[in-house]
């Protein structure tokens, strides 16, 4: 476990060195998440401890929402003046944004297998 | 002498034990309900700690930043976890790759629906310069959306609640509006809450099934790298 979480750390630094050193918009787990595929793809295969770890990890990954989550309280007096655009925009938004995302990448996948079919 | 009860608070109440156990505790106490009521999204784990931690927070009069101060040890699990995502991707990069078409098309017009409908259904119902500002990311993962916000002009702290409501709402109502559209691909499922609800998304799809959390994770990671290329570029292109 110590020994996944160090690799973890490792390609988390290096992204965020990256992210630095470019000058990247991009945040530096995320360059981070891009290396450790590139070094897993390189290597063929995920090491059994890599994977026990971050699969225990990501059954929390909730949990670490929650920090922020509760920043919420800072902002309750602008959501209590706003709250009528705000809920109805991040409501409607986000079922939008779903069922969009779904319908179109439902359609595209149906339409390119067809294709690969005949 | 034993110290008084209200000592003992004063003392423990700036000590950053507190506010990460008290964390721990809550969270593990709404995860317990989630899991008894066969994992309902609507008693997702999420908004009731928050909940009840904004609650606990108020009456102890303890401010936001000294309950941080503990909690940050949590919060900082983000970033590793974000590189974890990397290890459930890889063995369906096989099934990425014959998708890399769809994959694209829907993280296209996700992209532009979760930007463009919240900012046009926030401005016509009269909602602040800074609010829509704030909004137009609020389906970027935290820290990139907090990044975009402070570049375009919103407020990066109001972005990252927007964010985090955003993430509620999503892992609510996802399950309802996929079998309503009869989804059943869980790669289709896992990959548009991962657009709509970036990680709270992932968190969501991972207890659905592997494949549906890889996609998810996916589809953050691709959110994450094209909004932070084109918001930018955007705003460029509109106040030349």
């Amino acid at each position: 476990m110590l020994g996944a979480l160090t690799i973890l750390l490792v390609f988390q630094l290096a992204g965020e060195a990256i992210s630095l050193g470019l000058s990247l918009p991009v945040p530096g787990p995320v360059i981070g998440f891009i290396l450790l595929l590139a070094a897993l793809l390189f290597r063929g295969g995920v090491p059994d401890e890599l994977r026990t770890t971050a699969t225990g990890m990501l059954q929390h990954f909730s949990l670490m929402f929650v920090p922020a989550g509760v920043g919420v309280m800072v902002h309750l007096s602008r959501l209590r003046d706003e709250w009528l655009p705000i809920t109805v925009a991040l409501v409607l938004s986000t079922l939008l944004t779903i069922a969009c995302t779904a319908l179109v990448m439902n359609w595209l996948m149906r339409r390119f297998s067809r294709k690969d079919a005949a | 002498m034993t110290p008084r009860l209200s000592d003992i608070w004063v003392y423990l109440s700036t000590t950053p034990l507190l506010g990460l156990t008290v964390t721990l505790l809550v969270y593990q106490g709404a995860f317990w309900i989630y899991k008894r009521a066969n994992f309902n999204p609507l008693l997702n784990p999420v908004p009731i700690s928050v909940a009840v931690l904004v609650l606990l927070l108020t009456v102890t009069h303890t401010p936001y930043q000294t309950y941080f101060d503990g909690a940050q040890f949590v919060h900082f699990l983000l970033g590793p976890a974000t590189v974890a995502l990397a290890v459930p991707l890889y063995p369906q990069l096989g099934k990425l790759r014959r998708a890399v078409i769809p994959v694209i098309g829907a993280l296209i017009a996700g992209g532009i629906v979760a930007a463009g409908s919240a900012v046009g259904i926030a401005w016509l119902l009269g909602a602040s310069d800074t609010t829509l500002l704030s909004i137009a990311p609020k389906s970027v993962t935290a820290p990139i959306a907090m990044g975009i916000s402070e570049k375009i002009g919103g407020l990066p702290s109001l972005t990252a609640v927007l964010v985090m409501v955003t993430g509620v709402i999503g892992v609510i109502s996802a399950k309802y509006i996929l079998n309503f559209l009869k989804i059943t691909d869980h790669a289709v499922r896992g990959f548009s809450i991962g657009v709509a609800a970036h990680g709270m998304g992932i968190a969501r799809a991972f207890q659905v099934s592997e494949e549906a959390g890889a996609f998810a994770g996916v589809a953050m990671a691709l959110t994450a790298l094209a909004s932070s290329i084109l918001f930018p570029l955007l705003l460029w292109a509109f106040t030349r």
